[in-house]
């Protein structure tokens, strides 16, 4: 071997440690995209069964807010979106299941709270849906605000903070809020509807989905107001920052997407014709963003036409069309809602 | 005897041994078990004690027999939902024997209308779930009843609707309570020393009480129940819950229960009904002078065991909306207060002294009954 060879060779092996990834001293992709290429798909960890969020339909299919997004982290990461093993957890295990490892990724309508962040050292991503926890009553009431509900019993699910932010709210107002616990959503609708309780209360969101499964839809109302603030997004476990980033990103992927006008149908051919910086850094014509991920760079455009950008993922669901939510504080910035892309340059 | 060889030891000093290995292995198990939970929880930095008991609980307990308000501690949820639990766990004691008598009696009874009835229910509800048959009462049942506005109404002040059971409550004064104290007293002295096999002896107590219902029914001031907003306010309500659960586990026991009467009854010897008979008794007073007396004996062993199991039974009750303890403390209280080891401690605490005392009170009924001999 001649001399410039060896030269080369060496210069080679001396340069490849300094890669992007490593410059930064982390292990791109990262443990858990590794294991998730390895498997073939996806392990999402989602709701049991709450309307908007996460249902299966007759076919036995995955749908929901949720679901979209564990559909568009399965296309950024390059795996099939239709092969994505769904693990439903109910509110008692699903931080248990998260911890041990059982799935890669929780998007189960939780709220993100300090003791969660902190306590149960889980790492709180973002949030893909703002809610509080409100109540749905009987029209028959003739109640048209919280604050009106002295007197009444509310059915409650057990498991989350439902029943003391209740007793909170009618020790700060000075009403009385009687409760009853139930196991599970269905129970305790029931009850609802056959009058054992007044109303039944659970976050905004879910509220609007249970609404919709009631036998007459038109008999109940979701009051105005709510008495606590619900951001529910993305859980992931702790130790693994290469996973958080990329989750993260995803996120604000689908709503740069939103705020320049990228959709499903239109984002091949953005791609080719946009002459918006932003436009061009997120479908990757250029800036070569996906790679600072340990991603390729179409990532964010797999992702789009998968499942559309965040306000199409909405509309689908919640929109006029699905639970009729108003979006409210989920409304872009630009809207005067909270969803915020950090930019993408 | 010659000694076996290898084995020195006399039959009962084996038997000491076997018994020092089998609670040493034990003490074993259960230290190895508690060292583990503490490192493990060292290791998350989770913190032992019961100092949160003192600590406020902020939540509501829909029925309560205590006062019950938000800011009172975790400890005096414990306190109030364990009540809730014994007091369902007795009404259903009470009603199970009950009903499990009845049904027993029916089957013996040789009448084919009765004995078929008896049979075919006992079959049915031994051999369906239990929580289901509790649901089955609280959604099929008490759900269908009408809101409280449309309430069927029985008159004197009794409400039924899909809220629960209204009824007046008394507000008996003070003298006439203890009144009530010393008649229950002197009923219950009087039970113990009737002379054997007295009718008289029986019934009187029962009368005296019955006298002073009476006379308290008419001296206390009655708080009726009545529609106000949302709800009845006043009187007394019992919740659906409570009527579910108690009516579920005492229809499902005393299916249990009435076999256990059955086969007691059975045992004894049919020449005795027969003796009983030939000496101009009628069948009732064979059935309570002679057969039952004896049949008690065979009896509380197993009827023991039915009463332990409709204790640990009402822990179904937190399926179905009643606040007894395994929902208001092993849900709630855990979930809020994060402390699962020292709440499932104080769980089984509860319930081992809860069903120890009624064990030991059987135990001694049971004794008293062997003492008396043949």
């Amino acid at each position: 071997m001649k001399p410039i060879w060896i030269c080369l060779t060496l210069a080679v092996a001396l340069l490849l440690p300094e890669l992007p990834g490593r410059a930064q001293g982390l292990n791109f992709p990262g443990p858990t995209v590794e294991n998730i290429k390895k498997r073939g798909m996806l392990v999402c960890g989602v709701d049991t069964g709450v309307p908007g969020f996460a249902t299966q339909d007759n076919a036995g299919k995955w749908k929901g807010l949720d679901i979209s997004y564990c559909r568009a982290i399965a296309a950024a990461l390059n795996t099939d979106p239709d092969k994505i093993r769904y693990v439903p957890t109910t509110a008692a295990a699903r931080f248990t299941i998260l911890q041990s490892g059982e799935i890669d990724v929780l998007i189960r309508d939780s709220t993100l709270t300090f003791t969660r962040n902190n306590q149960l050292g889980l790492e709180e991503i973002a949030v893909n849906f703002y809610a509080g926890e409100g109540f749905l009553v009987n029209k028959k009431l003739g109640v048209s605000k919280i604050t009106e509900l002295n007197g009444a019993t509310i059915c409650v699910i057990t498991g989350a903070t439902l029943e003391l932010n209740i007793a909170d709210f009618a020790r700060s107002n000075g009403t009385k809020i009687g409760t009853l616990l139930f196991d599970k959503p269905e129970e305790a609708v029931q009850a609802m509807e056959a009058g054992r309780c007044d109303g039944y209360t659970d976050d905004t969101g879910s509220l609007a989905g249970m609404r919709s499964t009631l036998k007459n839809p038109d008999e109940w109302i979701v009051l105005e107001g709510v008495i606590s603030k619900e951001p529910m997004g993305l859980h992931a476990r702790a130790g693994d920052p290469a996973w958080n980033r990329i989750l993260f990103w995803i996120h604000n992927a689908l709503l740069t997407a939103e705020e320049f006008g990228v959709t499903k149908a239109n984002a091949d051919q953005l791609k080719a014709s946009s002459n918006d910086p932003f436009v061009r850094r997120l479908l990757g014509t250029e800036g070569g963003f996906g790679k600072l991920l340990g991603l390729d760079d179409e990532w964010a455009l797999r992702a789009i036409k998968v499942s559309g950008n965040y306000g199409e993922i909405y509309d689908e669901y919640w929109g006029p069309k699905g639970l009729n939510l108003p979006r409210g504080l989920n409304s872009l910035w630009t809207k005067g809602g909270l969803q915020y892309s950090l930019p993408f340059r | 005897m010659t000694a076996r060889p290898g084995w020195s030891l006399s039959r009962p000093a084996r038997a000491w041994l076997w018994q020092i290995v089998a609670v040493a292995g034990l003490a074993a198990l259960v230290l190895w078990l508690g060292h583990n939970a503490r490192v493990n929880m060292a290791q998350r930095n989770i913190t032992f004690g019961f100092d949160f008991l003192l600590h406020p609980a902020g939540f509501d307990i829909p029925f309560h027999l205590l006062s019950w308000q938000l800011t009172d501690t975790y400890g005096r949820a414990l306190l109030v939902c364990s009540l809730n639990t014994v007091l369902c766990a007795s009404m259903s004691i009470v009603l199970a024997s009950a009903l499990g008598l009845l049904i027993a009696l029916m089957r013996l009874s040789g009448n084919p209308l009765a004995a078929g009835t008896a049979r075919a229910v006992m079959e049915v509800v031994r051999n369906t779930p239990q929580l289901m048959q509790i649901f089955f009462i609280y959604v099929a049942v008490l759900q269908s009843l009408p809101p409280p506005r449309q309430s069927i109404v029985f008159g004197w002040g009794f409400f039924l609707n899909v809220r629960g059971l209204l009824i007046p409550s008394p507000d008996i004064d003070l003298r006439m309570l203890l009144l009530g104290c010393v008649v229950l007293g002197l009923a219950i002295a009087g039970w113990i020393a009737r002379p054997p096999g007295s009718i008289v002896g029986v019934i009187v107590g029962p009368l005296l009480l019955l006298a002073w219902a009476v006379a308290a029914a008419f001296s206390a001031t009655w708080d009726l129940p009545a529609m106000h907003g949302f709800n009845f306010t006043g009187g007394l309500r019992i919740p659906p819950e409570l009527l579910a659960l108690w009516l579920g586990i005492s229809i499902y026991t005393s299916a249990f229960i009435s076999e256990i009467i059955r086969a007691a009854i059975l045992g004894i010897s049919y020449g005795q009904t027969e003796a009983s008979l030939s000496l101009g008794l009628s069948r009732g007073l064979t059935m309570y002078l002679v057969i039952l007396p004896q049949a008690l004996r065979t009896l509380i062993p197993p009827l023991t065991s039915q009463y332990l199991n409709i204790i640990k039974s009402t822990t179904l009750g937190a399926a179905i909306a009643y606040p007894e303890i395994l929902q208001i403390f092993g849900r709630t209280v855990l979930n809020q207060s994060g402390r699962a080891v020292e709440v499932m401690t104080l769980l089984i605490a509860v319930f081992l002294t809860v069903n120890l005392l009624v064990s030991a009170a059987m135990n001694r009924w049971n004794r008293r009954l062997m003492a008396q001999g043949r």
